[in-house]
């Protein structure tokens, strides 16, 4: 069986000015797992993504990438690790290529070796076009591409990228979500703070929250939207309905003179409300869930509430 | 990949990168130094050197070339690192080490390696420069070579620990103005410290950078006010202990890890 990806055991981080940012976390990452680690800001994200690649100390506990602690085999789990941080990080009057080129370099790649792969990073990033211009000429989503191709160029086995799609527009975002996809259905474990929870719902397979340093839930995307105990649907029609709308069995209310919301409880069947609209003759044209289902999770339970 | 494979990509990367962004700002680096010390040599050479008469036994403006030259040597490879280091700390690309396999002496040694290549690229510059003004003949090779490199090792490792310590850009300037500058000054660059009350050529001996240029001027002269071994030595203690001190804050992560 093989190693973990990731695993952190009672991590805990007190900074200089007596803030304790995590309060004893432990988790565990699969090897080719899409992970999202949630959480409101301020809750430890970042402290523990720091502490993964490096760049926090950790006050007590554990973490190992593929097997290798990060401070007693510290030069082990950095090569297989590739970090995306969540601010820009590189030299802002070097060029685009050489940011790359000179990060394999950090890696024991020449730039003879590292230059196939950072000409098909470049390119699948949109960035080759580029590649001779200074980074700070870039746009702002074309810095996050470039953190990310050269977090890649050393074909890590482990990505972590803290708030990657932050501040980028939704198609750019959409084509990032692709290319992690791809990255991943290639075998590579992608461990991803995020802000946008459609995002982790999308992407993610498992899932942690954490909440002012301590781990509230570590479940699979699955089993977490399962705990939703309802669902609530806007569905528009073809024509106008009563002010007191109603439909037996469900929680109804006109939101518009075609349009209602329906509360779904779990094991109500959503078939149903199609053959009551049908037996009054009325036609469907549009479902949508009002709100990310994940979302309403995540408030519940940072809260500490049900959701 | 071997461990050491690694390391020795990751050290030849660093150079070449201090080197490329030292040659891409030459209008800052290697310019500016080069003005300044014709100005020297014209000045004090030429317009004040021909009325002060020979110094140790050689005209004035041979005897303040070394000097001159050492002087270039050690604010430069001091300046390099310093400014590197921290503007990569402050532009957190610095973080780009940090989260790779690279060694701290790895490290450490490609940035000093990046300030000695400044240092002994401004040496060579000012060194042609001196060539239009006077004749240089060279003594002893071996002690031009081993103390321009171990004076640009030690001013080097000296600008990578205040670059550490460093929290703005006005942290970098104060060792070079306040430190650095007046020391190089009273080193011997422009006098010998024979010229001196025994008082203050006492206190003269104190003065590190004394040492590095009287040795230097023996290089080229032949001539010195101190003990040239001595002064290697002393060149060679102060690599330990600076470069020992730097390695420390490099594994604690001083004013690098949160």
């Amino acid at each position: 069986m093989s190693v973990p990806a990731l695993v952190v055991r009672d991590l805990t981080k007190v900074y200089s000015n007596g803030f304790q940012a995590l309060k004893g976390i432990s988790l565990s990452v699969e090897q080719g797992d899409f992970f999202a680690l949630l959480g409101p800001n301020g809750a430890g994200k970042s402290t523990t993504l720091g502490i993964l690649a490096g760049l926090v100390q950790k006050t007590s506990g554990s973490a190992e990438v593929m097997g290798f602690d990060v401070n007693q085999q510290a030069f082990s789990a950095r090569r297989y690790l590739g970090v995306v941080p969540q601010e820009f990080n590189f030299n802002q009057f070097e060029k685009v290529y050489d940011i790359v080129i000179t990060q394999a370099g950090y890696f024991g790649l020449t730039a003879e070796q590292a230059a196939p792969n950072a000409e098909k990073l470049l390119k699948a990033l949109d960035l080759w076009d580029k590649r001779e211009q200074q980074s700070r000429m870039l746009s702002g989503g074309m810095k996050r591409r470039l953190m990310i191709a050269r977090a890649l160029v050393h074909e890590p086995k482990v990505l972590i990228l803290d708030e990657p799609t932050a501040g980028v527009d939704i198609e750019l975002r959409r084509s990032m979500w692709a290319f992690m996809q791809t990255l991943n259905q290639q075998g590579m474990t992608i461990i991803l703070t995020t802000h946008y929870l459609e995002e982790a719902e999308q992407l993610c397979r498992n899932i942690a929250i954490i909440d002012k340093g301590e781990i509230i839930q570590a479940t699979s995307i699955r089993k977490l939207l399962s705990q939703l105990s309802t669902e609530t649907f806007i569905v528009d029609l073809n024509c106008s309905i009563a002010d007191d709308f109603t439909l037996p069995g469900y929680v109804c209310r006109k939101i518009a003179d075609d349009g209602f919301e329906i509360t779904v409880e779990k094991g109500q069947s959503i078939n149903r409300i199609f053959a009551l609209l049908s037996e009054r003759g009325i036609e469907v044209r549009s479902m949508r869930t009002k709100s990310n289902r994940l979302e309403e999770l995540f408030v519940g339970l940072v809260r500490g509430g049900k959701a | 990949m071997s461990v050491w494979r690694i390391q020795w990509v990751a050290f030849s990367t660093i150079l070449v990168k201090e080197v490329r962004r030292f040659m891409r700002i030459w209008q800052q680096t290697l310019l500016p130094p080069a003005i300044t010390m014709t100005l020297y040599f014209v000045i004090f050479g030429q317009l004040i050197g021909s009325k002060i008469g020979p110094m140790d036994g050689v005209d004035y403006m041979s005897f303040i070339v070394p000097g001159l030259i050492m002087m270039s040597v050690i604010t430069n490879a001091y300046g390099n690192v310093s400014s590197s280091f921290f503007s990569n700390k402050f532009q957190r690309s610095l973080e780009e080490l940090m989260v790779a396999p690279v060694h701290p002496v790895t490290l450490l040694l490609g940035y000093v390696a990046g300030g000695v290549a400044r240092g002994v690229a401004v040496g060579f510059i000012v060194t042609l420069l001196s060539l239009y003004f006077t004749d240089l003949q060279i003594h002893n090779l071996a002690v031009v070579v081993g103390v321009v490199l171990l004076s640009a090792v030690v001013f080097s490792l000296g600008g990578f620990i205040n670059a550490v310590f460093a929290t703005k850009f006005d942290d970098i300037a104060i060792i070079p103005t306040f430190i650095i500058t007046p020391l190089t000054y009273l080193g011997g660059v422009f006098y010998s410290i024979s010229l001196l009350p025994g008082f203050w050529q006492q206190v003269s001996l104190f003065n590190p950078i004394l040492y590095m240029v009287n040795t230097f001027r023996y290089g080229i002269l032949g001539i010195s006010d101190i003990n040239v071994l001595f002064a290697m030595l002393m060149l060679g203690g102060f690599i330990l202990l600076l470069g020992g001190w730097s390695l420390w804050l490099l594994r604690r992560g001083v004013g690098m890890r949160q």
